[in-house]
């Protein structure tokens, strides 16, 4: 990452000079601090994973603090032998790599043209689309153009249209590629006699790995992660995204739906319910914990090139 | 382009001269690009703009946004939001709860990334890092999804810890007074890490020669977070709290919507999750989109009145 490497020269300054005891105190106390803030946000992450690979009674007993105890791995069964979340999980898949190559593919014909010095009508365009960032028509409005001009209740469009650009989105992209790509090259594909869509295709796209990477992933977890526009416009069931099945099953206050796979007693099936829950939380978090230790370094490079635009 | 062919005759151009001069025809494969891009800001941004006509339209299903007939008096539904009882309730909670976010919430990225600049170990900085992120990527409902379990009267680890050290448990969602701090705290524990990224990125733009300068002259390591690193990150900080400050009434819906529940509505009611209410459950349209409609503006408002006192005071500002 670009800020280690620029902070190492003042590390080094710092081994020259003598450490005096206040600095090292500083260090400490630093450390102890940072310290602090990790366990606290730590703890519930592995509290949740602990729990669900414990033995109900033993979490909801407070038996089981930290660690895992009297390891098993039926939550899991159950989860997996439950067909609401299987169907959920196939749909919000789908939902996901739909939606994210719309976008991909919506965003960099916005951003690619916004990037043309000679474009007559690029200003307006940009400020028409910047307006945008800031106001908006509102709920009522979106939702009767959504659902009631174009029809598209209980369809999956409803989830991908609406969202097509993020115009923050669109002006990062339009940064790196303004930014990253000299525009000399636009030039000189254009002297070769390269049409704009060959120069995009050939030239700028190539060249755009880490950006895609990184467009391609704030919109894979804004669509895994979003619930609220399949709360509004899907309304059958075998339809609905795992999000707004996890809506029913860790918020809407009824352990109803997940009875029907607990155990027969009922406050036994209570306290497997509980138990369940951590495992459907660690379920439906599983894609993002896997992409997140491959791309953090992607997500932290598109927040810092969106920083530059300020 | 145009300036330079010079004028013989002073006549008006016709179509083709003018899109010679703008070079239109050989851009014609961007403009073909922008069509599903306006395609999509004219049907999914102005359209709904366009809806919010229905704020001063009696809103009837069968005859759609166009042909319902103007109310009467033009203001009847912002009138009937004012004099509602609820109007009170909902402002004050609103503002309440963003400037509680604000408050609370805007330090603590700041504080974090202050903080990770002066760490010298670089594993220890990526742990810290990597750790502090990851909540940033749970979903909204797998957040609310631990804040209720962990906070469950009979089986949650934090009533269970209660019920040990001799406490009486009960249900932290079911209690108004407790819905503010598990909102913003919550909302800290998820974000800071991720919102300190910007500062750190802020931080790492630092001349190091000030801080050698700095170092030359005797100061300390406090001194030089109070004298350097503070006022290098200040344009950034300014920048944020303008944008910050322009959704000031936008609470974060989604999280507001699913934390509420009858026991907390009288705290938890905002302006958004009304409009909600008023909007899809009783199907009052035309008053939701006026509700909305203020909400909006209001935002526009103090986002305008922020940035122009921060360009006079600190000259940084967005336009």
């Amino acid at each position: 990452m670009e800020n280690t490497q620029k902070t190492i020269p003042v590390n080094k300054v710092n081994k020259n000079s003598r450490l005096t005891k206040g600095d090292v105190i500083f260090e400490i106390v630093n450390c102890i601090f940072l310290g602090i803030i990790s366990a606290i946000i730590l703890y519930p992450l592995i509290y949740v994973i602990s729990a669900s690979i414990s033995d109900p009674m033993s979490v909801t007993s407070g038996k089981m603090i930290l660690w895992p105890v009297d390891l098993t791995l039926d939550n899991y069964l159950e989860v997996f032998k439950n067909d609401n979340i299987m169907r959920g999980y196939r749909n919000s898949l789908i939902i996901m790599f739909g939606g994210t190559s719309l976008n991909i593919v919506m965003t960099v014909l916005a951003a690619f043209p916004m990037t043309r010095k000679d474009l007559w009508g690029r200003n307006v365009i940009m400020k028409l689309m910047t307006f945008c960032m800031f106001f908006g028509g509102g709920l009522i409005p979106t939702y009767l153009m959504v659902g009631k001009t174009l029809g598209l209740m209980n369809n999956w469009l409803a989830l991908i249209l609406p969202g097509a650009i993020s115009v923050y989105n669109m002006i990062i992209m339009r940064t790196f590629f303004m930014t990253s790509i000299p525009y000399e090259l636009h030039e000189a594909a254009d002297i070769d006699g390269c049409s704009p869509f060959m120069t995009l295709i050939k030239i700028i796209l190539p060249l755009s790995g880490p950006i895609l990477a990184v467009m391609a992933l704030y919109y894979g977890v804004g669509h895994w992660n979003s619930y609220f526009s399949a709360l509004l416009y899907i309304n059958k069931e075998p339809l609905q995204p795992l999000q707004l099945y996890l809506r029913k099953v860790l918020t809407a206050n009824n352990t109803q739906s997940l009875m029907e796979m607990g155990a027969d007693e009922v406050a036994r099936a209570a306290m497997r319910a509980e138990t369940i829950k951590y495992s459907v939380i660690v379920v439906s978090s599983i894609p993002m914990l896997i992409i997140y230790p491959f791309v953090q370094k992607f997500f932290v490079k598109g927040v810092m090139i969106g920083a530059v635009k300020g | 382009m145009s300036a330079a062919t010079p004028a013989v005759t002073r006549k008006r151009k016709t179509l083709k001269e003018f899109i010679i001069s703008k070079r239109i025809h050989r851009n014609w494969q961007l403009y073909l690009m922008l069509i599903p891009v306006v395609a999509f800001f004219a049907i999914f941004c102005y359209g709904p703009m366009y809806g919010i006509t229905l704020a001063f339209k009696d809103y009837k299903v069968l005859k759609g946004i166009m042909n319902s007939p103007w109310c009467d008096p033009w203001f009847k539904y912002f009138q009937q939001f004012f004099e509602s009882p609820y109007f009170s309730r909902v402002l004050g909670n609103t503002v309440y709860l963003s400037l509680l976010s604000l408050v609370l919430g805007f330090p603590m990225p700041i504080l974090l990334a202050l903080s990770l600049n002066e760490v010298k170990s670089i594993k220890y900085k990526k742990f810290v890092q990597n750790v502090t992120y990851a909540p940033h990527f749970l979903s909204i409902l797998v957040l609310v999804g631990i804040i209720k379990s962990f906070t469950n009267s009979d089986y949650g680890i934090v009533n269970l810890i209660i019920k040990r050290m001799g406490g009486e448990p009960y249900n932290w969602m079911q209690k108004a007074s407790l819905f503010r701090g598990l909102y913003v705290g919550s909302g800290i524990w998820q974000n800071v890490g991720w919102d300190s990224i910007i500062y750190i990125a802020a931080l790492a733009g630092i001349d190091p020669a000030l801080h050698e300068a700095a170092m030359i002259d005797g100061a300390n390591r406090v001194q030089r977070v109070w004298h350097i690193n503070i006022p290098g990150i200040m344009p950034t900080m300014v920048i944020l709290l303008i944008l910050n400050s322009g959704h000031i009434m936008n609470v974060g819906f989604e999280k507001v919507f699913l934390m509420q529940n009858d026991l907390n509505l009288s705290v938890s009611d905002v302006i958004s999750t009304y409009s909600y209410r008023i909007g899809l459950e009783s199907a009052q349209y035309s008053l939701s989109t006026a509700i909305s409609l203020f909400n909006s503006l209001v935002n526009c408002f103090l986002l305008v009145i922020v940035n122009t006192i921060s360009r006079k005071v600190s000259e940084t500002s967005l336009w």
